[in-house]
């Protein structure tokens, strides 16, 4: 069975003397019945699929519904300008979130993480950290069996889906398994690695799904850029030593309590929130007359 | 959850449950069907017909009809090859009642005059579940290798099955029995943990009683042409 707490996770990491992302291999190989080099060769996939659809962003797309597409250009244009308020670092981070969010919008190839509106986050964090650091593909793997694993353990506790959750279920998930992915990049302990989850979801917690037409686009794009960041800064609060207060399990604990609290309004149903508003409705009646 | 439903599948956006499971619905309909479609009515139910425009889930249906796979990046593109390749392809919204919000039901027919009709839904992440086969209520997801056997409602059929994969050591993981009425057409849906050998489907298919037999093997590499 794969770890349904941090707690365990981190335990086992401790006993065995092992770093995180190498239990969640053993774990993947005694679950499955795989081999270490098949789950390897999936896992290097998804890093190369990643970078890949980073590439081949391409900023005259425009989506079906003609809301979304361009953005990500127009952020490269402005961090080339060197008058951002975020610098160079963030201000990339933005521009992939926004890159992966609106590729995906434009039926471009994508990689769910975990699932594809929420598919700009780990990409975002995760490129831009490599480049700037010089990190080699393998540790990129790593990171990423890292973000796993913790996105498995959000998954056995609380859910994954929009329409189960909210968007905290997505976003919020993305985000906090960006940020355990950082923290192990950047050399943290399990500890901080739960630290900086806990501190990414907690910060999402609430964040409903209210998609305008019911679309992947209209709210979805630029809630990847909110993920990225708060992934990068929970993860520089976890290495910076900072803890968080309600551990990481009790923190997935309650995304759970809350998602189920959701009125179904605001569960990918588009009838609540933004989808309800009187430009959100004007683009869905615009939509259905065509 | 295993690792990669949480990171994956590689996909072609917007939505795992509007796109990247539709690609899936028509690509299950085409190897049900045994051949690539030459007409294809579609009917698109709750939100797939709702939104489905804007997920893409017309293309994504076709693109699966075409054989091909979630991450193929021509599926955008997908009406387009259809026309080309000669497939017609017509799309309605239906009402249905007491079906999963994100369902389609495929009217699909081969050059040769072979018909197969097939509902399906999608449940979210890219999976599926084949809710009704030429109007006979069954339940499978193709995730795994499923034996799919058309039979005469007699006694004896199920027994056959079963001993034939008793022999060829295949352990049956579920086993679905559906009929229309007493002593008429039965459908028997077995899914494996183990791949059915071929030449044990074909011999399947020429016993006294078994009208049509069809495999399906999720690992299988699609002939497309394409």
């Amino acid at each position: 069975m794969a770890f349904e707490s941090m707690e365990e996770w981190i335990q086992y990491c401790r006993k065995q003397s092992v770093s995180a992302p190498e239990a969640v291999i053993l774990e993947d190989i005694h679950d499955r019945g795989v081999t270490r080099a098949e789950t390897w060769k999936q896992m290097a996939g998804m890093w190369s699929a990643m970078c890949q659809s980073d590439g081949e962003y391409d900023r005259t797309l425009i989506s079906q519904s003609g809301l979304v597409g361009g953005a990500a250009g127009q952020m490269e244009d402005y961090i080339k300008t060197d008058h951002t308020l975020c610098g160079d670092m963030i201000g990339k981070v933005i521009m992939r979130a926004l890159r992966l969010g609106e590729s995906n919008a434009c039926m471009k190839r994508i990689v769910a993480a975990p699932t594809a509106g929420a598919c700009g986050v780990l990409p975002a964090v995760l490129i831009t950290t490599a480049e700037a650091e010089k990190f080699s593909d393998e540790k990129m793997t790593e990171a990423l069996f890292t973000a796993a694993g913790i996105g498995q353990i959000i998954a056995s506790r609380a859910y994954i889906a929009g329409a189960m959750g909210g968007c905290q279920a997505e976003i919020g998930s993305a985000s906090s398994m960006a940020a355990g992915a950082l923290v192990y990049l950047k050399n943290g302990s399990p500890e901080q690695i739960a630290d900086a989850a806990a501190i990414a979801m907690k910060n999402l917690l609430g964040l409903v799904c209210d998609p305008v037409a019911g679309l992947v686009e209209v709210p979805c794009v630029k809630r990847n850029v909110v993920g990225a960041i708060n992934a990068m800064a929970a993860a520089d609060m976890a290495l910076a030593g900072i803890h968080s207060a309600v551990p990481a399990d009790q923190v997935f604990d309650a995304m759970k309590e809350i998602g189920d609290q959701m009125n179904s309004s605001l569960r990918e149903t588009a009838e609540g929130g933004l989808a309800a508003t009187p430009a959100g409705r004007k683009v869905r009646e615009k939509l259905t007359l065509h | 959850m295993n690792l990669y439903d949480i990171l994956g599948p590689v996909m072609v956006g917007p939505s795992s449950s509007h796109t990247a499971g539709a690609v899936r619905i028509g690509l299950i309909t085409r190897r049900l069907l045994g051949d690539e479609p030459v007409k294809a009515h579609i009917d698109l139910a709750g939100s797939f017909a709702a939104t489905g425009k804007g997920h893409g889930t017309d293309r994504a249906l076709v693109a699966g009809l075409l054989g091909m796979q979630p991450d193929d990046t021509r599926i955008p593109d997908s009406l387009r090859l259809a026309l080309e390749r000669g497939m017609e392809v017509h799309f309605h919204e239906v009402q249905l009642t007491d079906a999963h919000p994100n369902t389609a039901v495929l009217h699909v027919e081969t050059a040769q005059g072979r018909k197969l009709e097939l509902q399906a839904s999608s449940l979210g992440g890219g999976r599926i579940m084949v809710n009704k086969l030429d109007g006979i209520e069954v339940n499978f997801t193709g995730e795994s290798p499923t034996l799919i056997v058309h039979n005469l409602d007699q006694p004896g059929h199920v027994a056959e099955v079963a001993s034939m994969l008793s022999h060829k050591a295949v352990n049956i993981a579920t086993l679905h029995l559906y009929r229309n009425r007493r002593g008429g057409y039965a459908v028997m849906v077995l899914e494996t943990d183990q791949p059915v050998p071929e030449e044990s489907v074909t011999w399947l298919s020429h016993l006294e009683g078994v009208m049509k037999v069809t495999y399906l093997n999720p690992t299988q590499e699609e002939d497309n042409g394409l």
